[in-house]
């Protein structure tokens, strides 16, 4: 699908000669899929590792002129929910970017570096459909004396995901092995390659989020793939693997009329930052939602059939009046069964309530279950 | 016994007045894996064009229509269990359902193989 407006990450000539069924997605040319398909892609990255190139999201720096960790925190806390302050250098957490009403501008990975006489600086992951309005966000937001450093035309990102991840990335260096859940270290790949590694994903496996350089990310991708147990995947099964982990996703799940307590991420909201004397964008919201028993909640459902329900499916009580909609939903290869997320009245949300779904004008009886489908199998120690 | 195809990527094999509906090889490999099939009643009477069954791959639902107004005969229950016959055999063991032919003349707006071979190569 050849479309000369869209852009390419450094690893496109990988993806052709990997046979890759390119799409349009925020605005970059991505792989669908390669040879094996969605359902194998998705299958092999359960069972052995799956390589995604993430290149097309956003990376970006963000540090204070006093060179100050907790000056860029504190800043930054005035935009997310999430606690930042108390970030050990090497840790990250995951949080919203919000607006002045609680609503979701993006969703994002906030990590303090862990490398010595980097360690005032946050690193920041954002989704590649928002970046730029994300970080035009954060540069009118923040103070004067703060920084934003976009690493977009100089830094790549691919991830590694699966249960065979961590033994093939601690064969290129074996300080990995140690690393924790939502940890990252700055270490060398090759005598030549420096990534910045972090453990975490999106796919529900062990894995690790590697940033590399733009002139190092095609070598590191060949290493890796000498690996038997490693396959290319695509946005497919990147899709499905996020679903059946019970994440959102952007644009589908969430949006900018969303909140973060809506979207089921209390989680990732520390207790003391859900108090109403909290100074954030969009607090409000979140304390008066966490108050609000019948404000929506998005949550997981289990087709009783084995008919997928798709995103835009309407929920219906027992009765027929419509308590919700489906934001995602497909086939869990996993599983082999269908399943979905969505949206439903408060009243509605307990885990084991019976709720009717619509599908091609017909209704047909679901369950609310807990999320994730498929349990994580994060490393934590 | 002859074959025709849709623009749509449907195959008919026809025998006398009955037929075979399936979809061609190249629209089961567009499809990707499929999961689920939802075939429709037996006796359901169909017009020409109408939706005829709905595919749904891990990717997408996608509808099947049918290549001639008829009425179903049968419709292959393995793929109740097994929709993934759909990709292993798209031509033969994936078929649909089987449809009692009203017009034979609707046949003649179809194409024949090796018309539809070109038709792929050049979309």
């Amino acid at each position: 699908m050849p479309d000369n407006n869209l852009l390419k990450t450094k690893l496109y000539d990988i993806h052709l000669s990997n046979n890759a069924v390119m799409v349009p997605f925020a605005g970059y040319n991505m792989p669908l899929h390669y040879d094996l398909g969605i359902l194998k892609e998705h299958l092999h990255t359960r069972s052995k590792a799956g390589l995604f190139d993430v290149s097309h999201m956003g990376q970006c720096f963000l540090y204070s002129d006093d060179l100050s960790f907790l000056s860029i925190a504190k800043a930054l806390e005035t935009l997310i929910p999430a606690e930042i302050s108390n970030l050990e250098p090497g840790k990250q957490k995951y949080s919203q970017l919000l607006n002045s009403d609680g609503g979701i501008i993006d969703d994002l990975m906030i990590g303090r570096l862990g490398f010595e006489g980097q360690e005032h600086k946050l690193y920041l992951v954002v989704n590649a459909g928002k970046k730029l309005e994300d970080f035009e966000y954060i540069k009118k937001n923040l103070p004067e004396g703060i920084n934003i450093d976009i690493a977009d035309d100089s830094l790549s990102l691919i991830s590694l995901q699966g249960p065979k991840a961590s033994e093939i990335l601690t064969r290129l260096n074996s300080s990995i092995a140690d690393l924790l859940f939502m940890s990252s270290v700055d270490v060398p790949l090759t005598p030549n390659i420096w990534g910045h590694v972090s453990r975490s994903g999106y796919t529900g496996e062990d894995g690790f989020e590697i940033s590399v350089k733009n002139s190092d990310v095609r070598s590191l991708v060949n290493i890796l793939l000498q690996n038997e147990d490693v396959q290319m995947i695509g946005l497919g099964a990147r899709d499905s693997l996020r679903l059946e982990a019970g994440l959102c996703l952007y644009g589908q799940d969430i949006n900018e009329n969303v909140s973060p307590i809506e979207a089921g991420l209390i989680w990732s909201i520390q207790k003391n930052r859900r108090l109403p004397n909290m100074q954030y964008k969009g607090v409000k919201r979140i304390t008066a939602d966490i108050e609000n028993v019948n404000s929506k909640r998005l949550v997981g459902i289990r087709p009783e059939g084995k008919v997928p329900a798709r995103a835009g499916t309407e929920i219906h009580d027992a009765e027929g009046n419509q308590i919700g909609l489906v934001t995602s939903g497909g086939y869990s290869p996993t599983l082999g069964c269908p399943i979905a997320m969505g949206y439903v009245n408060g009243k509605f949300k307990k885990v084991g309530t019976r709720i009717n779904l619509v599908i091609r004008n017909k209704s047909m009886p679901a369950s609310v279950v807990k999320m994730p489908f498929v349990s994580t199998k994060y490393y934590r120690g | 016994m002859s074959v025709y195809y849709t623009k749509d990527h449907e195959w008919i094999r026809v025998s006398q007045n009955v037929g075979v509906i399936g979809i061609s090889s190249h629209a089961a490999t567009q499809l990707g894996d499929v999961v689920y099939v939802e075939l429709p009643e037996l006796g359901k009477k169909l017009i020409k064009g109408e939706e005829l069954a709905v595919v749904e791959s891990v990717k997408a639902a996608s509808e099947v229509y049918s290549p001639v107004a008829g009425e179903v005969l049968s419709v292959n229950e393995t793929l109740e269990d097994q929709p993934q016959t759909v990709n292993e055999s798209p031509d033969d063991g994936g078929w649909f359902v089987k449809i009692s032919i009203s017009d034979l003349n609707d046949l003649e707006s179809l194409m024949s193989q090796d018309e539809y071979s070109a038709y792929c190569i050049a979309s």
